[in-house]
């Protein structure tokens, strides 16, 4: 298997955007990747697409197909497929991108993620994103995504002590951070209050606590490291692609305090970039609640089992603390859509990893990890990526 | 041979609406309706609860003290007048809950508030023939009144259900009768939501009428009279006419007491003789014979002779509710939680 | 959405509405839902998954109360929703009902009841199974 360098990325506004389709936003974000990595259509090798749920959303499968067509690809033969491993879609469509340069299959692939959440009241997105939960034995009996996460916050506070105003402390990092991401859904900071007083979604969880219905599509070109050599002496390699899985339903776990998936992913991660966690300088980690990265930052073993809640509170994981996490914003202040965030993510430490990140800079940063959770944590992703 | 009651169980939803609460919306003077109706509350189902809920938990009760596996059952039948389907039986979903599936025969049954005692007179043709072994019979509704109607004070929830068979019986029915015409005191119509009375007709022709010549009839065939009798069950569409209807035949209040719910809990429909004798059956003791006669508008009586054996004591009724205790464990709420419950606001939303 | 809910749930009724699961013939472990497989044998179970029917008894591992609730569920938000550790083993998501949320604790003990879980618009099918009520 040889390295495999990310050429170029690109990524829309991600929010409610109402003049954009999904095709739309398919393709700006394309366009944009290919621009910044400098190719032309007639190199790309193949198109991967991580996307969730347009089959009920925008009543559309097929988005390989779709997104392919839509950038003038149709009839060049190139192989376009979809991906999806509930939310953590975007990180799959990398997954399976870098194993098909890294095989030699392709040079250059385009790998993007893609999700129009918008065209469909709240409610039915509620109900749409409870299909990635156990459809006949969870969501059958009323739980929702974020019903399920707020049993795995409530069960974490009992077990560990762990407070609202922990959970509350890593909304407000992350809306701190979103602040600086002209990108980010949400770009104004909030204050701890109005994480707590926020009406309840599921209790303990209220509207703050809890990632933003978004549209937006992100997009990244990866090419075999000796083409990106050919370029530049300094390209960003990925070091790692690892994922683990875990049982379909929360109730069927070992515990409802961690997310086995993601410490196994990450096990795997840094034995393939052969490195330790010590070495990481910053990470995105799936937000998709407060109380998610909380486990995250356990589960991926920065900080002890149970310690987690101290993490945002003490000011470590936050820009220009010990171990910056989710300077994009995270899922919960950057936003979510659902396919997309996979993606974002990896273009994040992009960002950072080439200096390009602004105010939202992490001084030296030279490794950075991303971690992409499917529904309540049935599937977890890792990825490693180096400046080289 | 001869059959009875095996055992039984019963349900009443924890809900309570006052009858104070429902005069205060329709401007009528709310002690004069208590007074009036005798009834202070009634029951109200759950937004989770329907017939078929209500069915299931009183014949898993029933089932339970008998202690016999749910192939027992050879019959199952569900008498209300709110099935949950005009067109597929509760019945079967009974069946399913109990485990009696699939050898077995089962229909639901509809004669206003008197399904649920022919529910146990079909039963006790089968079991008596030999056809059975089992049969059980349920009576469960979650009636509905028009808003403002006064039927509205009392229309209420609950289910009683009796397992029914010819070996280790808590009571003997020794006999049984029905008094049947073509009387419309009291209808609804397929498709329509709330049941039409005819005001005063559904007094002397129909209510009193059916029960008292039922009554008479059962006195003559056995050849008692209503001293005879420990307890006494009639139906109650209140608190007032089987008080009066029981005077008419000769019995006394006091018989009455045990078997008389509708004062708190409102007229069930076709659960009210059942829970009725249920709750006379939560304090029987071997020896003691109880007279019913249920009332269906339409019309129709069917009066029972039972007689209590030993086995009342004996049957193991640990970690099951007495009806007195379902009544006593209640939440009251007002007319607007009742309204939302009862699906009597339009809601807007999606597609239906 | 017409149709998934009569035959969908249908082939689970025994397991919604009576806790049928299973219980692996190798080394006993009770399953709810059956599952064809052994979590722990593997390949040894197939063919040994045996009928097994919970009794309906178990205790609150987590909670929560649900205000954004799922579609059909609005009449009866804000609802309970918790995972109960059943005393054979399996743990379960369903509701708790008939009590207010500050009676729910960890740990609380709880019973399976049959409840009506939802239905198809007026029109369609009314889908049952269990819901807990503390003890």
């Amino acid at each position: 298997m040889r390295d495999v360098a990310i050429l170029g990325a690109g990524i829309t506004q991600f929010g409610e955007l109402w003049e954009s389709s999904l095709r739309d936003l398919g393709i700006q974000a394309g366009f944009e990747a290919m621009r910044d990595a400098r190719i032309r259509s007639d190199e790309i090798d193949a198109l991967l697409v991580g996307n969730m749920a347009a089959g009920r959303l925008i009543d559309q499968t097929h988005i390989g197909a779709l997104i392919a067509d839509h950038a003038g690809l149709a009839g060049k033969g190139v192989p376009a497929v979809t991906i999806e491993c509930a939310d953590a879609s975007g990180a799959a469509a990398f997954h399976h991108a870098y194993l098909s340069v890294a095989s030699g299959l392709h040079d250059i692939v385009v790998v993007g993620g893609a999700e129009k959440m918008t065209d469909l009241p709240d409610e039915d997105v509620t109900d749409i994103m409870a299909t990635s939960l156990d459809q006949q034995w969870e969501a059958f009996f009323g739980a929702t995504l974020f019903a399920d996460y707020a049993m795995v916050a409530r069960r974490h506070m009992h077990e560990h002590g762990t407070t609202r105003e922990q959970m509350a402390a890593v909304a407000v990092k992350n809306h701190a951070h979103g602040a600086l991401n002209p990108k980010a859904q949400f770009q104004r900071p909030i204050k701890l209050e109005s994480v707590l007083g926020a009406p309840a979604v599921a209790q303990p969880l209220g509207v703050l606590d809890c990632a933003p219905i978004s549209d937006g599509a992100a997009a990244v070109v990866l090419c075999s490291a000796d083409r990106a050599r050919k370029i530049s002496d300094s390209y960003i390699k990925v070091a790692a692609s690892a994922q683990a899985g875990d049982s379909l339903a929360l109730h069927s776990r070992g515990s409802l305090c961690g997310f086995e998936a993601s410490r196994v992913a990450m096990e795997k991660a840094l034995k393939l970039a052969g490195r330790s966690r010590k070495e990481i300088d910053l990470a995105e980690v799936h937000d998709v609640t407060t109380i998610s990265e909380i486990l995250a930052v356990e589960d991926l073993g920065f900080v002890k089992k149970g310690e987690g809640g101290r993490a945002a509170e003490s000011g470590m994981t936050a820009l220009g603390g010990e171990l910056p996490v989710n300077t994009s914003g995270g899922l919960k202040a950057r936003g979510h859509p659902l396919g997309a965030t996979g993606i974002a993510q990896v273009i994040e430490l992009v960002e950072q990893l080439k200096g390009n990140a602004g105010r939202r800079q992490v001084k030296d940063a030279r490794l950075g990890l991303a971690h992409n959770v499917g529904g309540c944590g049935a599937t977890a992703f890792v990825h490693i990526l180096e400046a080289v | 041979m001869a059959a009875g009651i095996v055992s039984y169980g019963a349900y009443v939803p924890r809900f309570r609406i006052a009858t104070e609460s429902i005069a205060n919306v329709w401007g009528q003077d709310p002690v004069a309706m208590a007074r009036g109706l005798g009834v202070q509350s009634k029951s109200v189902p759950g937004a989770d609860e329907d017939v078929v809920t209500l069915a299931v938990a009183a014949a898993r009760m029933a089932m339970r003290r008998a202690g016999l596996p749910g192939n027992a059952v050879g019959a199952v039948y569900v008498g209300s007048e709110s099935h949950p389907y005009a067109v597929k039986p509760t019945a079967t979903i009974v069946a399913e809950a109990i485990e009696a599936t699939p050898l077995l025969t089962a229909a639901d049954f509809e004669f206003a508030c008197k399904a649920g005692t022919a529910a146990i007179q079909a039963c006790m043709g089968l079991v008596s023939s030999g056809m059975i072994g089992h049969g059980l019979a349920v009576g469960a509704d979650t009636s509905q009144g028009a808003p403002g109607d006064p039927l509205e004070y009392s229309a209420s929830a609950g289910a009683a259900a009796f397992l029914i068979g010819t070996r280790d019986l808590v009571a003997l029915i020794d006999r049984t009768c029905s008094f049947t015409t073509d009387t419309p005191d009291f209808w609804r119509r397929e498709g329509q939501r709330y049941p039409r009375h005819g005001g005063r007709f559904t007094g002397a022709p129909a209510y009193f009428r059916h029960i008292a010549s039922c009554g008479r009839e059962l006195l003559e065939r056995s050849g008692s009279k209503p001293s005879d009798y420990t307890y006494a069950v009639f139906h109650q569409p209140n608190g007032k006419f089987p008080l009066r209807a029981a005077e008419e035949l000769g019995f006394k209040p006091e018989q009455l007491k045990p078997g008389l719910l509708t004062p708190v809990i409102g007229n069930t429909y076709s659960a009210a003789v059942p829970l009725g004798l249920a709750a006379t059956l939560d304090v029987a003791k071997p020896g003691d014979r109880i007279f019913v006669t249920a009332y269906g508008s339409g019309a129709g009586a069917d009066s029972f002779d039972i007689t209590v054996t030993d086995r009342i004591l004996s049957q193991d009724r640990t970690g099951t509710p007495t009806v007195q205790s379902l009544i006593d464990r209640k939440v009251m709420i007002d007319y607007a939680i009742y309204a939302k419950l009862r699906g009597k606001l339009l809601l807007g939303g999606g597609a239906e | 959405m017409a149709g998934k809910a009569g035959v969908r749930f249908w082939r689970e009724t025994s397991s919604r509405y009576n806790l049928a699961g299973n219980r692996c013939g190798k080394c006993g472990r009770f399953y709810m839902p059956p599952r064809p497989v052994c979590l722990s044998c593997h390949r040894e179970s197939l063919g040994k998954m045996e009928d097994a029917r919970l009794k309906g008894t178990g205790e609150v591992l987590s909670f929560t109360v649900v205000h954004e609730s799922a579609r059909n569920f609005e009449l009866q938000s804000p609802y309970i929703m918790a995972i109960i550790r059943m005393d054979e083993g399996p743990a379960l998501t369903a509701q708790i009902v008939d009590c207010s949320p500050q009676d729910v604790k960890i740990g609380s003990r709880v019973s399976a009841v049959f409840r009506k879980i939802g239905e198809e618009g007026k029109s369609g099918v009314i889908y049952y199974g269990y819901k807990f009520v503390l003890d």
